[in-house]
């Protein structure tokens, strides 16, 4: 046993002195699977490692500011107050959007047009059939069943429903008053799943639902989902361009922390979203220098594996914005 | 009814049932082995072990990474922790039975036995990742190792209580001093029974995904450098499991199945050996 | 010497046990303090739980948890005894390894797993062989019909419970087996020799003999169901709102709670702060489950055993 455990010692000390640069970081779930596809590319390229961990929003918020990784990442921006209190600086990387799904059967996907309000009133439990009169104006010629909607949503803290209650809020005066926006929320009703995989489960399982999951996970399954009106009146669908069309009229040269949802432009699909790297103005100047790199390649290079995996890239005016941002505030 | 039928009645029913729980048990196994192969059999071949996680969407890749991320886990938390348990274990029954600090540390233990694991985590969080600046590998043995010390203490109080009073005194009358009459006959009388827990405190740490989420974290790439983030089959199973990715839920499943197959590898190996040496 | 070296350090070793546990208590408890001096007691009789309004009580998960776990014991131990003394009494020799070992695999499986195969696999069978029959076989049963009430949609307090059964069948089975199989066979043979049937060897002389052995098992077992997250968290449903008190209503436990939003709980307000006093509750609610155990312990004791 001694002898073993000498070897595996030696293994150690010998591997860990040819290690690589290595750049840890940790945080929000929603783009881990983005950046852990940029990080394998990027790796084969350079070979620096950057090894990104999904923990949580707030973990990642957590973990740089104690220092414990080089970079942190949240779906939730922090207010400029915060970053300045914290020495950190943030950008974002890449849009996602929230989609309502639905299991009616019947109803093909897409077939069915939600507003916000509607979708508020669900959810606060004031709409209770499929065949209620709100639904039924919306979608004239949808052949709607009396049936009851079971209402999914999420039962672990996420940046997702920290956007759709945001959307909500910004949308419904009930639901602002009642309930209000966050990673999680007192739900009023409703069924909890872990996850999106959770709710898409239940979704799927239980007939009348209604849920809302990311992007990806509604491309990928097979349930259906809804249309939502947007804030200029326009019917639109959850699409790579409808997600982008969001970003427009907005002044990024000041701030990153911008909210997107109800996006007032043209196109733009109500619940998006951007998603945020947090790092250190005055780190190791060594590491920043290799974040800056790397999220600078992703940028410039990475546009098509996001795409791949239903993420939407950053226009290049928010990019431009963003390198100008790194050469200003980060001490390389 | 006679008396003699009504006991032989009761002894068949008793019996019977005992047989339905035995069954009722392998039913659950065998459901969620069946649902472990469906879903990850196709992404059982070798380079499932020569090769490191793959991204997202990508083809290919294995676990390689994770496999030998949780084993250098498991090895270390293991052979750092059966020690202490077993100590403890034979102080609270040996050494310090009766005593108010036995008493304390048994009830204590059984606290432990309870506690959430995340908690465990965010301790080790607190005492060591966030002093020593990083998530690392010995941050994650530490917490595995508070989950699995009360567990090997929790059977090995209770196998050693069980050893008769009289095979001491037997052990005594020899001449034998009191460490070589534990080391030579109680612990051996209670061998068996030592081993289950130290086993079963492998197979839970094995499985084990919330404190290492705040200690050793995960790593993308093969690592062995236990001062750094380490990867593991459990966060590594929880990722891939929950995302929508088919590729990563295949490797998400085949990796439960290697736990599983690894632990009952472990248990035969264990077994074998235990019965050999004494 | 020897005898010092090894008494100080067996010491030692339940010392530095004892030391993690206060290390664990203590840290919990600042990091719960914000939420302790707040909310006071209000937090376990409050079942409001509202993160963006900053109101948090406790009182859902408290009683998920013990409703959980007193399902999962009400089912784990008689299969667990049950599996013990068929693997001890019953099985043919050569079987008894065997069909042990596979007992003590259910032990190895990820907790993940169990969650996610009770999701997608468990609970649509349960809702639909098991959960409807029950509610249609107890509609005009009063009592009953409320405690088996709700919408049959496989997840809930009662799906929980039998998960985590299933999850500490291992603990108790293999613990009790092993003390089982320690009983001195004079005892056993002297009583057989009488002509006591296999049961009532089992009930009059095995059990009593290993009594506080089987109950550390128990305690293992509660141990686990008690502080089990993953598997709890796919398939309790994880509302925080409480209505009646049927078995099939959704709820939430502390663990799954804890897990669910930590990770994503606010930085500011007393979100976290009050998820680390779940923490503590579930450590205290530990306390007493034992102390209660340890009192029964007693009086059986007094009733007479080795």
């Amino acid at each position: 046993m001694k002898r073993l455990l000498m070897i595996v010692a030696l293994m150690v000390g010998v591997v860990s002195s040819i290690n690589a640069m290595e750049i840890t970081g940790a945080g929000a779930s929603f783009p881990a699977p983005l950046y852990g596809k940029w990080a394998e590319s990027y790796n084969k390229l350079t070979g620096v490692r950057v090894n990104y961990q999904s923990i949580g929003s707030s973990g990642g918020v957590n973990q740089i500011k104690a220092k414990t990784v080089d970079f942190g990442a949240s779906d939730t921006p922090l207010a400029d107050a915060d970053l300045e209190a914290a020495g950190l600086m943030q950008f974002p990387t890449v849009i996602g959007g929230v989609v309502p799904v639905i299991n009616l059967p019947g109803i093909a996907s897409g077939a069915m047009v939600l507003t916000g309000e509607v979708l508020a009133d669900i959810y606060l439990g004031k709409i209770t059939q499929w065949d209620d009169a709100a639904i039924k104006t919306l979608n004239p010629t949808l052949n709607l069943p009396n049936q009851k909607i079971t209402v999914v949503r999420r039962a672990d803290g996420s940046g997702t429903t920290a956007i759709f209650t945001e959307y909500l809020t910004k949308i419904s005066p009930n639901w602002a008053s009642q309930i209000g926006q966050g990673n999680t929320v007192n739900w009023p009703i409703g069924t909890g799943g872990k996850g999106n995989e959770g709710v898409s489960a239940f979704v799927m399982r239980l007939p009348g639902a209604i849920g809302y999951v990311e992007y990806a996970y509604a491309k990928q399954s097979t349930m259906a989902f809804v249309q939502l009106k947007n804030a200029k009146g326009e019917t639109v669908s959850p699409s790579i361009d409808s997600f982008k069309a969001a970003t427009q009229n907005i002044d990024w040269s000041k701030t990153f922390a911008q909210s997107l949802t109800n996006s007032s432009a043209q196109g733009a699909w109500p619940i998006t979203s951007t998603t945020f790297i947090l790092m250190q103005k005055q780190g190791n100047p060594e590491k920043s220098k290799t974040i800056i790199a790397f999220f600078d390649w992703a940028y410039k290079n990475g546009s098509a594996e996001a795409l791949a995996l239903d993420y939407v890239p950053m226009p290049a005016d928010v990019v431009t914005a963003v390198q100008k941002a790194w050469a200003e505030k980060i001490a390389i | 009814m006679t008396l003699y039928q009504r006991r032989k009645m009761a002894n068949m029913i008793a019996l019977t049932l005992s047989l339905m729980a035995m069954a009722f048990g392998l039913i659950w196994l065998l459901w969620i082995l069946e649902t472990t192969i469906v879903k990850g059999f196709s992404a059982l071949s070798w380079s499932l072990l020569t090769e490191s996680t793959p991204a997202a969407g990508s083809l290919g890749g294995g676990l390689l990474n994770a496999l030998v991320g949780s084993l250098l886990l498991v090895f270390f938390a293991t052979v750092l922790g059966t020690p202490i348990g077993l100590l403890a274990g034979i102080y609270l029954v040996e050494y310090g039975r009766f005593t108010w600090l036995a008493k304390v540390v048994a009830f204590v233990n059984d606290v432990l036995l309870a506690g959430p694991s995340i908690v465990m985590g965010l301790f080790v969080y607190a005492v060591i990742v966030v002093p020593t600046g990083g998530y690392s590998g010995w941050a994650g043995v530490v917490a595995l190792l508070l989950i699995q010390i009360p567990i090997v203490i929790r059977t090995t109080e209770n196998m050693l209580l069980l050893v008769p009073q009289t095979l001491r005194e037997a052990a005594f009358a020899l001449g034998a001093p009191k460490w070589k009459m534990i080391l030579a006959i109680t612990l051996k009388a209670a061998r068996a029974g030592i081993m289950t827990g130290i086993l079963l405190g492998i197979a839970r740490i094995t499985g084990e995904t919330a404190p290492l989420l705040f200690t050793a974290l995960n790593n993308l790439f093969f690592s062995v450098d236990m001062s750094g983030p380490m990867a593991n089959l459990p966060k590594m199973i929880y990722d891939f499991a929950m995302s929508p990715y088919p590729r990563w839920q295949e490797i998400a499943w085949a990796g439960v199945l290697l736990i599983t197959m690894g632990v009952l590898f472990l248990n035969i190996l264990a077994r074998f050996f235990s019965r050999k040496k004494f | 010497m020897g005898n010092w070296i090894l008494g100080g350090l067996s010491m030692a070793a339940a010392i530095f046990t004892l030391a993690a546990l206060c290390g664990v208590i203590i840290m919990l408890g600042i990091q719960a303090w914000p939420s302790i001096t707040e909310f006071g007691f209000s937090f376990i009789t409050n079942s409001v739980w509202d993160p963006p309004n900053n109101v948090f009580g406790a009182f859902v998960p408290i009683y998920g948890t013990l409703i959980t776990s007193t399902i999962a014991l009400i089912i784990a131990i008689p299969v667990s005894f049950g599996i013990a003394l068929f693997l001890t009494e019953l099985a043919p020799a050569w079987l008894r390894r065997p069909l042990g070992t596979a007992i003590e695999l259910l032990a190895a499986i990820p907790s993940i797993v169990y969650g996610m195969w009770g999701l997608l696999f468990f609970s649509p069978i349960f809702a639909k062989y098991v959960q409807t029959p029950l509610m249609n076989w107890t509609a005009d049963i009063p009592f009953l019909n409320h405690l088996f009430a709700g919408a049959p949609i496989g997840i809930g307090l009662f799906t929980a419970g039998i998960i985590l059964a299933i999850m500490i069948i291992p603990y108790i089975a293999s613990v009790m087996r092993d003390v089982f199989e320690v009983v001195p066979p004079l005892l056993k043979e002297s009583a057989y020799g009488l002509g006591c049937t296999t049961w009532e060897v089992i009930w009059s002389v095995v059990l009593p003999y290993t009594k506080a052995g089987a109950i550390g098992g128990i305690m293992l077992g509660l141990g686990r169901a008690l502080g089990e997250t993953m598997a709890v968290t796919f398939v309790i449903g994880n509302s925080n709102i409480l209505d009646g008190y049927s078995l099939f209503s959704m709820g939430n436990s502390i663990t799954s709670v804890l897990a669910n939003e930590f990770p994503e709980a606010s930085l500011t307000g007393f979100h976290q702060s009050a998820l680390m006093e779940l923490g503590l509750i579930l450590f205290f609610i530990t306390c007493v489950v034992l102390s209660l155990s340890k009192v029964m312990l007693l009086r059986i004791k007094k009733m007479g055993g080795p």
